[in-house]
């Protein structure tokens, strides 16, 4: 059956299986009990599954994280809300330094099941520290998976794929696109979980991007049509590690790649992906591989979202670049 | 350093201490058996005696680090005895005697600070005693959440077994002076305390951060902080091993009963190095050296035991005892092999992961393809002879 449902809905739906499905699923974070977090992504799952299955934390991201860490070790599978992208950081050893990498230091005989989610990105007119894209710290840190749902169907699968696995998940949720709706099979079936997809074809150019890009870059590609363009558009959906099938694949075809991001492009998932393009797909390549980011500063004031964040115009400008090669 | 407040049950030259206070504890020891009572002994002074031959070792470069703890037996011994064995155990990274009481090979220890390994023991097949970690402090969190886990155990019904509050884990989490600036033990006890965690917080105050003395770290005595967040906290004499196993027994059976999370601090010296990397004589004097020297945990129990009629022999068995370790440990160091070069790879992830999947088989065909030159090499050379 089909629903029309928003993300912020699709993940909470998904939370709420995972909860029902397995006693061993806690939720943890500021706020996500009584109010049901600040996005509401956890609402009602206190009233549903008591305190103790969906804990409001002190406030203090490091414990959240590093509590969770001896509740995995106690059998349970956590899942951390981190309020925004911007307060990731007081969290950052406790993940990069511990989580990531508990298993390898135990040589494989702890797994350390914990999900953090990260509501990130900006579009929201938000204060300082409330619209940053931090993903590629993660991507770059070994013993971390990371994702990102473009949609509500990714957003209520892949939360429950993540609980599943058996590895520490970063849960990158665009938070310009919780409000939105979209089609949700929950009978199924879900998607691969860490592949990218194909999610329009085209032949003249590819355009990849995550999470909130992807609405923009189908959005470039609707624009380019009306102009005689026909672009593939590819949803990463994970960003470690990366599914580079789909993505050479559609270079062989197309022979030119844009790849799109909110977050600063300087040693980015963007930048990781135009190496190994140009490494794995040179001789498909009709034009180098262009970059569309953030730029290389801070997030500014709110009121100067539109000028650093990319928007389908662009994104359409690399595409005019690629295709003057 | 010295301290009116902390509780002592055994003075420096080795006398029970009987006063108002020390009764609450006095049973406690009471209740040990001679046996226990020279477990005491036989482990403070037979890692003393391993401590020197690592440290030994790593002078002559069989070990990329040592980490000394000789001057803190007591503190490690008697609260390590306090645990039970359904208890956990965090350590920081110098608590070997904790983890050799628990049923750790400390070969464990040596391959780790060889370079063999990160540690790499399984908490399951060690009595509970986790991993050491490097990072000052994080493990405090690590202990709570745990803790945190086995009062959920109860509250969620996902408990194994019958719940019964005086035979269910505990959790013991040691930490030093320095750790005690990271916001991250400030953070242990604030969750501990919001959720009345079953843990004992274990401070060793061993008066320096590597360079750095504790009055540097804070203003107030170590214990009082605990108080500040709620949680009840006692000063001891930590030399003396009848005092950190009275106060840890107590404190762990309230935390095991559902009374909250306690901390202790013991009161204790590093009377080596903080690694074998640093000079302790660049940073402290020698007067404070001897000031602890004087109060030598292993020296005044062995008054003690003396005083209630153990003899010669028991003290020549475990010197024996030690040297034999010390031995084994030099003879296992010598045969210890480098990992393969797959260990690389092994366990990044619980889950198959295709960068290092593939990175792996990159370096085996690389490796192969070094071997093959290699050999080419010595054809060329069998040729040319």
């Amino acid at each position: 059956m089909i629903e029309q449902l928003t993300m912020a809905k699709a993940i909470n739906l998904g939370l709420q299986k995972a909860l029902a499905d397995d006693p061993r699923v806690l939720l943890m974070g500021e706020d996500i009990g009584t109010l049901g977090g600040v996005f509401r992504v956890t609402e009602g799952l206190k009233a549903e599954f008591g305190e103790n299955r969906v804990i409001d934390t002190p406030l203090a991201e490091s414990a959240i994280i590093g509590t969770a860490i001896g509740l995995a070790m106690r059998g349970y599978r956590p899942v951390c809300e981190i309020q925004f992208d911007g307060f990731i950081y007081p969290g950052f050893d406790q993940i990069t330094s511990q989580l990531a990498k508990l298993t390898y230091r135990h040589e494989g005989a702890l797994q350390f099941p914990v999900v953090i989610r990260v509501p990130y990105g900006g579009h929201i007119g938000a204060v300082e520290h409330h619209q940053e894209s931090p993903e590629a710290y993660f991507a770059h840190t070994p013993g971390l998976r990371v994702v990102s749902p473009a949609t509500p169907q990714d957003g209520y699968w892949m939360i429950q794929q993540a609980i599943a696995g058996n590895d520490p998940v970063m849960f990158f949720e665009p938070k310009s696109r919780y409000w939105q709706k979209g089609d949700v099979d929950r009978e199924g079936p879900a998607g691969e979980f860490q592949a990218s997809r194909v999610v329009r074809t085209g032949t003249d150019v590819t355009l990849v991007g995550h999470g909130a890009m992807v609405a923009a870059l189908l959005q470039a590609a609707d624009i380019a049509a009306d102009e005689g363009t026909s672009a593939e558009v590819i949803d990463l959906r994970s960003l470690s590690p990366i599914d580079y099938g789909p993505i050479l694949a559609s270079v062989q075809k197309t022979g030119r790649i844009v790849v799109a991001q909110e977050a600063p492009g300087s040693v980015s998932v963007g930048s990781e992906i135009a190496a190994t393009v140009a490494e794995r797909a040179f001789y498909s390549l009709e034009a180098p591989v262009l970059r569309v980011s953030g730029f290389d500063t801070p997030f500014p004031p709110a009121k100067l979202e539109g000028v650093y964040l990319p928007d389908a115009d662009r994104i359409l400008e690399a595409v005019d670049r690629a295709l003057a090669y | 350093m010295s301290s009116d407040v902390a509780l002592q049950l055994l003075t420096p030259d080795g006398t029970l201490v009987r006063n108002d206070r020390t009764s609450e504890y006095l049973p406690l020891i009471e209740a040990l058996d001679e046996t226990r009572l020279g477990d005491f002994y036989r482990q403070m002074a037979v890692i003393r005696r391993f401590d020197i031959e690592a440290g030994n070792l790593q002078r002559q470069g069989q070990l990329a680090l040592w980490i000394p703890s000789i001057g803190q037996e007591a503190a490690q011994v008697g609260s390590g005895y306090a645990a039970m064995p359904q208890d956990h155990i965090f350590p920081a990274y110098r608590e070997h005697v904790v983890g050799r009481i628990r049923g750790l090979d400390p070969m464990r220890i040596i391959e780790m600070l060889r370079g063999l390994s990160h540690g790499g023991w399984v908490p399951s097949e060690t009595g509970n005693f986790h991993l050491y970690t490097l990072v000052i402090g994080s493990q405090s969190l690590h202990a709570t959440g745990y803790a945190m886990g086995i009062a959920l155990d109860r509250l969620t019904g996902t408990a194994s077994g019958a719940v019964d509050s005086g035979k269910d884990p505990a959790v013991l989490v040691y930490f030093g002076d320095g750790a005690s600036s990271q916001g991250d033990v400030s953070e242990a006890y604030t969750f501990a305390a919001s959720y009345q965690t079953p843990q004992v917080f274990f401070l060793q105050n061993n008066q320096w951060a590597i360079s750095v003395p504790v009055e540097r770290q804070s203003r107030t005595p170590l214990y009082l902080r605990g108080e500040g967040f709620g949680i009840p906290s006692v000063q001891i004499d930590g030399n003396d091993v009848l005092a950190s196993y009275a106060a840890t027994s107590a404190a762990l059976t309230a935390a095991r009963t559902g009374h909250g999370p306690r901390l202790i601090e013991a009161l204790t010296y590093r009377m080596g190095a903080h690694t074998s990397s640093d000079d302790p004589t660049k940073y402290r004097e020698n007067e404070q050296v001897e000031y602890w020297a004087a109060r030598d945990p292993i020296a005044r129990y062995e008054t003690y035991l003396r005083s209630l009629g153990v003899g010669d022999d028991f003290f020549a068995e475990v010197a024996t005892e030690a040297d034999d370790l010390a031995a084994d440990v030099r003879a296992r160091t010598l045969t210890l092999q480098d990992p393969p070069s797959t260990k690389v790879f092994a366990h990044v992830y619980s889950d198959p992961h295709p960068l290092i999947e593939a990175q792996a088989a990159w370096l085996a065909a690389y490796e192969q393809s070094l071997d093959e030159s290699d050999d080419a090499e010595l054809d060329e050379q069998a040729v040319g002879a």
